[in-house]
């Protein structure tokens, strides 16, 4: 009667290797709060993948590099940690966005990003942090950078057999900083309208000397909009650059209307958010 | 396929049941261990009836799976107070009338009670933010946010 299957796998080969070979549909298992949702009331066979007693997967470390952040760690312990914060504030305020106290305790950036849903609070801030994903399969190990990552509403480009097993933040800059914004029409517990993630790189003088844009839940994938990275670079983000930016993103978004907002509406919220975040952003590069 | 036999520590005592793969904490607790406490409003993550903690983290017990409880820490209502002796918590909910049908109340209270031991001395925003994810569909929330922040005087004081 019973086809789910557990494993609760303690490396990464011994994960591959069950995700790999499985003659049944397989999961991998993070923090489930996507996964035990798409699983209420079906019932074919799964074999499902734990991955949080692998170490790595569940740690994250601070180095001369960046951050390499094990793609399962909670989004309560992400928010827990200052020395992250201090280097990437917008990840981290993206990941501490995702659903409540409860799901905090299990949501992680990984599973945000493997369930690739265009509303999805993190994946922005991972495209402007310039995030590498390390996939590591039953053919080795391959490395992604994260705005090729997701192809469509919940696709990418893991095969079967592959897992996720780390996301590496490369170490930015000096004077970089980042922020990530969303629209919801509530004030908690709902899924983004539009959201922007921005990184800002200044120079002495306070010109923007680089800068990286990325724009969800307003296309069937978030996207990089480099078209509005180029309006703010060279820029003392003045009024006309960020609202050359702004319009940029409005216009590179590809937004459908639904019950949360028209296109239209999404179009121009876009634009504000890229606006917002980039002031923030620059704020903290600044400081 | 064969049941899963998982050994756990709840509220203090070791516990041991059979369950399937696929079971949830939340239908675990309720149906196989008869710790009925904690409630299922939804199901999918939304409304907090289901909360526990999970070694120290609160968590929704629909979105764990039950074999995920294998050597964790499990706090769930039944582990605060007694039907003798309320804990805090409990008492200040009765007293501000913060519940009406109840449904929502045990995950209230378990995560009033995690709020309060990150953060004794919540602001009524802190204490609206941390409690989102618990729904109650009765009181209007004002009564229980009152509720929450005397709790939070009285163990303060008690402290
Ligand atoms: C009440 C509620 C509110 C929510 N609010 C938000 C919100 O505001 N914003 C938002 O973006 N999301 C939200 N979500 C969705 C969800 O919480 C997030 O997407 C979360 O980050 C998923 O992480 P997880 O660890 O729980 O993933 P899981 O459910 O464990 O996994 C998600 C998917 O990714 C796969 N996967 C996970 N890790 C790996 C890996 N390392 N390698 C390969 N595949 C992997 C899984 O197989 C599954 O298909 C909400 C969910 C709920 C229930
Ligand atoms: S029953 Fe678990 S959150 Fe509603
Ligand atoms: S008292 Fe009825 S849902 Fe809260």
């Amino acid at each position: 009667m019973v086809s789910v299957v557990y494993e609760a796998p303690d490396s990464i080969q011994d994960a591959v290797k069950l995700l790999a070979t499985s003659k049944v549909k397989a999961n991998v298992l993070a923090g489930g709060t996507d996964l035990l949702v798409q699983m209420r009331g079906q019932h074919e066979p799964r074999l499902i993948v734990d991955v949080k007693k692998i170490a790595s997967m569940m740690a994250a470390n601070v180095s001369a590099d960046g951050v390499a952040l094990g793609p399962a760690v909670p989004s309560a312990e992400l928010s827990a940690r200052d020395d992250i914060k201090a280097i990437f504030p917008g990840l981290v305020e993206a990941a501490y966005l995702i659903g409540s106290t409860q799901v905090q305790g299990r949501c992680s950036v990984g599973g945000n990003l493997c369930n690739s849903s265009p509303a999805a609070d993190t994946i922005p801030a991972l495209i402007a942090n310039r995030a590498q994903c390390v996939i590591e399969g039953p053919d080795g190990e391959r490395t992604v950078a994260v705005e090729d990552f997701v192809t469509g509403v919940q696709r990418n480009c893991m095969t079967k057999g592959e897992l996720l097993t780390m996301i590496k933040l490369p170490q930015p800059a000096p004077r970089t900083s980042d922020a990530y914004l969303r629209f919801i029409p509530r004030t908690e517990m709902d899924i983004a309208v539009a959201g922007a993630g921005v990184s800002i790189t200044l120079g002495e003088d306070g010109t923007c000397t680089d800068a990286r844009v990325a724009i969800g839940a307003v296309a069937v994938t978030a996207l990089l909009v480099p078209e509005a990275a180029a309006a703010l670079i060279g820029s003392k983000l003045d009024d006309a650059a960020l609202q050359a930016a702004a319009d940029a993103a409005s216009a590179a978004s590809k937004p459908i209307t639904d019950r949360r907002g028209t296109i239209e509406y999404r179009k121009h919220v876009v634009g504000v958010l890229v606006k917002r975040a980039a002031k923030i952003a620059a704020e903290r590069a600044g400081g | 396929m064969s049941k899963s036999h998982i050994t756990t520590t709840i509220n203090g005592d070791v516990r041991e049941f059979l369950c399937d793969p696929s079971d949830t904490l939340l239908s675990v607790l309720r149906d196989n261990l008869g710790l009925t406490g904690t409630k299922e409003g939804c199901g999918t993550g939304d409304c907090g009836a289901c909360s526990v903690t999970v070694n120290g983290r609160l968590v929704c017990s629909c979105l764990v799976l039950g074999v995920e409880a294998e050597g964790a820490e499990i706090g769930t209502v039944e582990g605060i107070g007694s039907s003798d002796k309320l804990h805090v918590i409990q008492q200040k909910f009765l007293e501000h009338a913060a519940l009406q049908c109840g449904i929502c109340t045990p995950g209230l209270i378990v995560s009033t009670k995690a709020l309060l031991e990150e953060n004794p001395n919540p602001t009524e925003d802190e204490a609206r933010y941390y409690l989102a994810g618990n729904l109650c569909r009765c009181t209007g929330y004002d009564k229980i946010i009152r509720a929450v922040l005397d709790s939070a005087e009285t163990l303060r004081g008690a402290a």
